[in-house]
């Protein structure tokens, strides 16, 4: 049973600051975390490797500086860690992304054979939701976004049993393996993680892949040349003009209600409050 | 079923998202900016068509006729009843190599997010995902696809150069709903899937549907409640003045993690977006994330305790006050109104 799990180190959006001037993210300083989806990810396939045996892979593209998030995946049980890194892969955007996992797991699976792909259901940095689904039509994979529940598992006959969530409800789908899963966190409660495993991760080093080695990436297909779309510009949301205030301290409770109802009756917005009313009066 | 794209035809295309037989209202607003993007575009070439793929859903081109579609592209066949992205995915891919759209734009919707971004894989272009605003570039005419990033603290247009269709996805009610023409005709192209059921690797075994069918996305009017509700005793307060006004509930996020309410209830970058006419904010601060969720309400009225709260600076009328004190009075008020007794006249 090996799981692979793609991660995503981010900035911590709770935590954003944007420059005013220049409409830019201030990088310097701002916390990053691993994606949250990821972490549920990651714990998913901890918890198959704990009853079906096996191993659990994470991968990202990203910075040296995601080197990090790897240890922290080893720390919560992951066995292998690889750092797709390369100021060649710059500026990716979600179709050159996907290129790039698609191709380091078919280097993955190539070593070893890969029964499930773990992805969260969206990074909160850009909220895409789109390097799964790309991954798995990359990979010719059934997908199955916004999982929130694997009810039953069955490495052997290759089969699995999910729950997604879809705005009807929530739908119970059956799927061949390998399958490609995007994960809401629902799918597995964090716990813990084990001493054994911080010892491991103290002194791991996770394998970094370069744009050449050990697997060749096609230098077309990356970084901006790769990435149909690009950034025309970036602002920061004007301000919309602020409304009347009416203070209950100032003019009273009744005046206050009655000046709002007076107010939203002549938008004429609500059919259920006569138009021309003057508010009920106290 | 042969493509004849005349050389100047620039098609602006629409996902027409169905399910069990019921369009999604999305496909409507879509439609209706794709009609705006074909006359900033070249309104002598451009032409609005929609793509719809289900079993037996032919009446629903009716419907996108009369909200501006000028032709629909229909793959209808057994294997389409229910949603799977394979089947989906490549039928509509294959639409798009025949056809060769210049725009082609998808309900971000829990369906169209799963589609749109496979079919942009399988034809290898570009998507922007979410966007709040689509334009035509007038110096380079391409799309000018705008959406917030980092959590809302920041918007980017994104442009799509190069590689066509220029995709994108936009979330229902972000854009307005077009009023339909009462009669209109346009041209059905059907085209066949080539797909059998044995080739699609997923099935669904069964749905367990949602208790209540909230559709806050389309409430005319919201009560919506935050953490200044100080627990969960205060929400059926908030639940009867919605109820008064004939709106439902909406909340902001902390009551949704704090387990008070379901998440279908959540209003803002990773809840709904939502358009009412009239949208009542009670003890919600105003964080961007949740105002990127509720701005385009045609009437906001806030309450909070804080004269300082960002909520104000979105509201158009702000009631500084305690909302333990205020949603009774406007209780009374509206009950008042609305039986008409006497002391009102
Ligand atoms: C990636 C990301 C995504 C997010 N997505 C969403 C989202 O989709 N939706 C969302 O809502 N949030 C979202 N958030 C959270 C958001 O940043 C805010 O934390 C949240 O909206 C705050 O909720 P609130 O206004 O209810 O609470 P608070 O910010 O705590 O505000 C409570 C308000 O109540 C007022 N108050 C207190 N007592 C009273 C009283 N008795 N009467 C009147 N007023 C009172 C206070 O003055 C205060 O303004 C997201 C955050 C992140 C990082
Ligand atoms: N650079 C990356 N490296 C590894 N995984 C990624 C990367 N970007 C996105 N992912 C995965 O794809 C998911 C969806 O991301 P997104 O499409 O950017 O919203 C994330 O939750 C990750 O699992």
């Amino acid at each position: 049973m090996h799981t692979v799990v793609a991660i995503k180190q981010v900035p911590d959006t709770s935590n954003v600051r944007i420059n005013p001037d220049t409409g830019t993210l201030i990088r310097e300083g701002a916390p990053v975390i691993i994606n949250p989806y990821d972490v549920h990810a990651l714990e998913m396939a901890v918890r198959l490797k704990e009853r079906f045996g096996g191993k659990v892979t994470v991968l990202t593209m990203g910075p040296p500086k995601a080197a990090e998030a790897l240890v922290e995946c080893i720390e919560q049980g992951a066995d292998r860690g690889i750092l797709i890194t390369d100021r060649k892969f710059a500026a990716a955007d979600t179709l050159a992304t996907s290129y790039v996992i698609a191709h380091a797991i078919e280097a993955i699976q190539a070593e070893e054979p890969v029964d499930l792909l773990l992805f969260g259901k969206q990074a909160i940095d850009g909220d895409t939701a789109q390097v799964g689904p790309g991954v798995a039509s990359r990979l010719d994979v059934p997908l199955i976004s916004y999982a929130i529940q694997i009810e039953a598992f069955d490495p052997a006959a290759r089969r699995a049993i999910v729950h997604r969530r879809i705005e009807q409800g929530i739908e119970v789908l059956e799927t061949s393996l390998p399958a490609l899963l995007t994960v809401e966190k629902e799918i597995a409660a964090i716990r813990r993680a084990p001493l054994p495993n911080l010892i491991r991760a103290a002194g791991y080093q996770p394998e970094v892949w370069s744009a050449d080695a050990p697997n060749p990436f096609d230098p077309a297909s990356i970084g901006i040349k790769g990435s149909p779309t690009i950034v025309g510009k970036a602002f920061t949301p004007p301000p919309k003009e602020a409304g009347e205030l009416v203070h209950v301290a100032d003019v009273g409770l009744a005046a206050a209600v009655s000046t709002a109802l007076a107010k939203i009756a002549a938008a004429g917005v609500v059919a259920t409050l006569p138009a021309g009313a003057k508010g009920g009066s106290p | 079923m042969t493509a004849q794209p005349t050389q100047q035809t620039r098609r602006i295309w629409v996902f027409i998202e169905q399910e069990d037989g019921a369009p999604h209202p999305v496909s409507w607003e879509l439609l209706g900016a794709a009609r705006r993007l074909a006359a900033e575009l070249d309104a002598e070439h451009a032409v609005v068509e929609g793509v719809l793929l289900g079993h037996q859903v032919a009446p629903i081109a009716q419907e996108a006729f009369r909200y501006g579609a000028s032709r629909v592209y229909l793959i209808d066949d057994p294997v389409l009843a229910l949603y799977r992205n394979l089947p989906y995915a490549a039928g509509v891919s294959r639409l798009v190599q025949s056809y060769q759209p210049e725009i082609f734009l998808v309900g971000a919707t829990t369906l169209g997010r799963d589609l749109a971004s496979a079919i942009a894989t399988r034809v290898q272009t570009g998507l922007t995902a979410d966007c709040t605003e689509l334009t035509i570039d007038p110096k380079q005419q391409i799309l000018a696809a705008t959406r917030p990033t980092f959590g809302g603290n920041l918007m980017a247009t994104i442009l799509c150069r190069q590689r066509r269709p220029q995709m994108a996805t936009v979330r229902p009610r972000v854009l307005p709903m077009p009023q339909p023409l009462a009669e209109a005709a346009g041209e059905l192209i059907r085209e066949p899937l080539d797909m059998a059921e044995e080739e699609v690797p997923v099935r669904r075994l069964r749905l367990i549907p949602s208790q209540q069918q909230l559709n806050l996305e389309y409430a005319d009017v919201i009560v919506a409640g935050g953490r200044g509700l100080g627990g969960p005793d205060g929400l059926p307060l908030l639940e009867e003045l919605a109820q008064a006004l004939g709106g439902v509930l909406g909340v902001s996020r902390p009551l949704v993690d704090a387990g008070w309410v379901s998440a279908e209830h959540q209003v803002g970058q990773t809840g709904k977006t939502v358009r009412p006419k009239l949208y009542i904010a009670a003890g919600i601060s105003g964080a961007v994330q949740h105002r990127v969720g509720m701005s385009g309400a045609d009437f906001i009225l806030a309450i909070n305790s804080d004269p300082q709260a960002p909520i104000f600076q979105v509201a158009d009328l702000g009631i500084v006050g305690d909302l333990y004190q205020v949603a009774p009075e406007l209780i009374r008020q509206v009950r008042a109104l609305q039986g008409g007794d006497d002391h009102v006249r």
